[in-house]
């Protein structure tokens, strides 16, 4: 190679994880009463950091605490005091963003280009959009005085560790609700870190209370008596569980779970634009997003040179070490996720699709899986059916506007979709036919606060982000 | 400096290209002999179109790229060898211009190890006097011509300013497009202006290499730089070049990839390379770097030959120099340790 980079490592040395971690309790960190696991760098497997497992006292004691600040301080803290407090939380992200980013690049394998570029400054910017809101609930369409519900339970995935509490938190606080959030078993160290910022912003104990731990620890929180609304994202076979758990109870719920997004392509489409969409639909993340474009539709009479221009571009991507800032893909979270990844593509093999992944080295240690894409895909591989979580991208042909649109719905899910075409009047009525919760017009995988997130069918229910967030936190006033 | 020279044949080399393959490339391409305006649009206008925001995002994305040690010094030598050294002023002088061949070639005169650049660029009439300060260094001269900046003047005009430059010696001509022509759909008018001032430039036993200035900032979107780059490499141009330099906005690194996506689509087409030159407004090296990374990953790695891609710079090598200098020494030394001309 005549241009070859030179390694460009980011320092680790602006984060420092304590050896171990306890649970995060009425603003402060206290010892669980269950045992504590390891939590690991999935790009070398280097141990971390330990942190506790929270049993079900833990939860008990968090739900209290959070119980006691609702009703002693939140719920009588005014909206533009609660607002404060959240664009401070914002600053001090915005702040200390490298640190976070690199923490979040060590405990999730994720590219630092990615964690310093999209995820850092996304959490940072939900909580000054909803910050915004704080005090302007009486005006945001939900009665003219809508009420928090009390104390909300938040279960949050490992894909965007430091993001997605972030799309849990903000709008919680700003409606007025305190929380238990429960990080995702392998990737707990950016909420831990989140600790020092809800102190450094001065934030009354037990408004948020983080626990750390596994599914029973999830569980524990939702089941819990004390919670009176709960807000999940990830998996749909765990967001089924939840729903199962609170029915017939008084407990609200938005669940927010998988998806298997259509990413359709016509034949005027903006060619060079559609394939750096393309990649950013599938390969962002390891593909480890739940609104990842994992099946593309293409037309088919330009299915053979797309595919030929995406397999050139994929040439490009750098696969390797997540602390290089010009890595493009990092490292799968996980050995258990890596193993569904690659049954899931031998399915696909198995099945008859044919598979093309990129010729790259990849580190020994670490979970790793080259992007991956498989032609020849119908509707009834299950490559083309069930949520991969990869970096493994099906194409899918189509031949009229209406088949796309048929092919795109005909899946169990409907979170997002994409559609690539120069022809304005299509996108719109496309859109209109997509049951998917966001539908992105010649772009894809882009994340905005003020935009609601959220899907069909078994996508879940419910929206975050936007006006269209705050509805979920709040109990609709009535006039006197 | 290792450098590949891989890749196309010699004789796939678009200068050497007779007028007769060209016009039949372009025949080919187009789906008929007869290139008028309408049948060049239909085809200009059939190329897939280019979002803003996608490819904003994209050449938004190569500027992220981190270069540094072994990659950079490359990549510093590499800029230096591809610059087109240039003074394009109402005010140049032969002395000046002595001054401009001086500094090419010895761009550091406390390393002579340091690479020269590619060409020096100046004004027509100065073509002589560059020529002969040039002799025995390699380093080509390239002249701008075509009524530049403007190109406002009749094809006879701007044909008769191309032949001074070529009959004086000048290795490679800059020529403007009629922008005015374009915008107004007049692309066959375009074509012919492309094709006849090649002609001119193939009136010599070794024919001087063309470079079609499309002055993007005047074709303002996306598309219709798209379009013109075609139209300019369907008509046989050499390379396919940004701006004079003259007119804001100059090179950017989004227009750049555009043009790099169109030589590369060209290439796959035809078999044939066309360089691309951005100019104007390339003043730092973190920045040229950028348009390094755009080449290598958008075009290719062929494309990262001088052959193939260039710089129109003027105050670009001294930033290039000083990052050189601080990478030997480990600290950046004052702008006195350059020299100016």
């Amino acid at each position: 190679m005549v241009f070859e980079y030179a390694p460009a490592p980011e320092s680790r040395s602006v984060v420092s994880f304590d050896s171990s971690y306890g649970l995060f309790i009425d603003g402060e960190f206290t010892d669980g009463a269950g045992t504590t696991m390891k939590t690991i760098n999935p790009a070398t497997e280097e141990v971390l950091s330990e942190v506790s497992v929270a049993g079900e006292e833990d939860v008990d004691r968090a739900v209290a605490a959070a119980r006691k600040a609702f009703e002693k301080v939140w719920s009588r803290t005014p909206g533009s005091e609660r607002a404060k407090y959240l664009y401070r939380i914002a600053r001090i992200l915005a702040e200390r963003s490298r640190e976070f980013a690199v923490a979040e690049t060590l405990n999730n394998g994720k590219p630092i280009r990615e964690s310093r570029d999209v995820d850092v400054p996304l959490a940072s910017a939900y909580f000054f959009y909803y910050a915004g809101w704080a005090d302007k609930l009486d005006h945001a369409g939900f009665g003219p005085a809508p009420r928090p519900h009390g104390v909300v339970g938040q279960v949050i995935p490992w894909n965007f560790p430091l993001l997605m509490l972030s799309w849990k938190i903000a709008p919680a606080l700003a409606t007025g609700n305190t929380v238990v959030i429960k990080p995702a078993e392998t990737t707990p160290l950016t909420a831990l870190l989140f600790a020092d910022v809800l102190r450094q912003a001065g934030l009354p104990p037990g408004v948020v209370n983080i626990l750390t731990g596994a599914g029973p620890t999830g569980a524990a929180l939702v089941a819990h008596r004390g919670v009176d609304k709960i807000a999940f994202t990830g998996s749909t076979a765990v967001g089924k569980g939840i729903a199962r758990a609170i029915a017939g109870t008084r407990k609200v719920a938005t669940l927010e779970l998988g998806g298997k997004a259509a990413n359709i392509v016509f034949d005027d489409a903006p060619i060079d634009q559609t394939v750096e969409g393309i990649v950013n639909g599938i390969f962002f993340n390891q593909g480890q997003v739940c609104c990842a474009g994992s099946r593309l539709l293409v037309q088919e009479n330009i299915h053979d040179e797309l595919v030929e221009r995406l397999k050139v571009r994929l040439g490009t991507l750098r696969v390797g070490d997540p602390m290089d800032k010009n890595t493009d893909v990092g490292a799968i979270n996980s050995a258990a996720q890596l193993q569904r990844i690659t049954d899931l593509v031998q399915a696909g093999e198995d099945e008859g699709a044919i598979r093309w992944s990129l010729d790259c080295g990849i580190p020994t240690n670490g979970f790793w899986f080259r992007p991956t894409l498989f032609t020849g895909v119908s509707q009834s591989h299950r490559i083309a059916q069930e949520e991969i979580f990869g970096p493994v991208l099906s194409v899918i042909t189509f031949r009229t506007p209406a088949e796309a649109v048929a092919k795109a719905n005909n899946t169990p899910y409907g979170l997002s979709a994409g559609i690539w075409t120069e022809k304005g009047s299509r996108i719109l009525w496309m859109a209109d036919q997509l049951r998917a919760g966001v539908v992105w017009a010649n772009t894809f995988n882009k994340f905005d606060p003020t935009s609601p997130f959220g899907g069909y069918k078994e996508s879940g229910y419910g929206r975050e982000g936007g006006r269209h967030g705050l509805g979920p936190y709040l109990v609709e006033g009535t006039t006197r | 400096m290792t450098r590949t020279t891989a890749g196309a044949p010699p004789a796939l080399r678009p200068w050497h290209r007779s007028a007769a393959e060209v016009a039949a490339t372009a025949a080919g391409i187009v789906g008929t002999d007869s290139l008028t305006s309408a049948n060049l649009g239909r085809y200009l206008h059939g190329l897939p179109g280019v979002d803003k925001v996608g490819a904003d995002a994209r050449a938004g994305m190569l500027s992220t790229r981190s270069i540094k040690t072994s990659a950079k010094a490359w990549a510093l030598d590499a800029i230096i060898s591809m610059i087109d050294l240039t003074t394009l002023e109402g005010a140049d002088t032969p002395g000046k211009v002595r001054s401009l061949v001086a500094k090419a070639r010895t761009p550091d005169p406390s390393d002579p190890g340091c690479p020269r650049p590619a060409a020096v660029c100046v004004y027509n009439d100065l073509v002589p006097v560059a020529l002969e300060a040039v002799a025995g260094t390699g380093i080509h001269v390239a002249a701008v011509s075509t009524a530049f900046p403007s190109g406002r003047a009749s094809r006879a005009v701007r044909l008769a300013d191309t032949a001074d430059a070529v009959s004086a010696g000048a290795h490679e001509i800059d020529m403007v497009i009629d922008r005015g022509a374009f915008l107004a759909g007049d692309y066959a008018r375009v074509f012919e202006d492309i094709v006849a001032v090649r002609e001119v430039c193939r009136s010599r036993p070794e024919p001087a290499h063309l470079k079609v200035i499309l002055e993007t900032g005047e074709l303002v979107t996306y598309d219709n730089v798209r379009r013109a780059s075609w139209l300019a490499m369907l008509a046989g141009a050499d390379f396919i070049k940004t701006s004079t330099g003259k007119v804001n906005p100059a090179a950017t690194l989004p227009v750049t990839v555009l043009m790099l996506e169109a030589v590369r689509d060209f290439a796959a087409l035809t078999g044939v390379s066309v360089g691309v030159k951005p100019a104007g407004g390339i003043r730092g090296s973190k920045q040229a770097v950028h348009y390094l990374v755009a080449v290598n990953e958008v075009a290719g790695e062929t494309w990262l030959d001088p052959e193939l891609f260039r710089f129109g710079a003027s105050s670009l090598l001294n930033d290039v120099l000083a990052q050189r200098r601080k990478l030997t020494t480990g600290a950046y030394t004052g702008p006195d340790y350059i020299t100016i001309d």
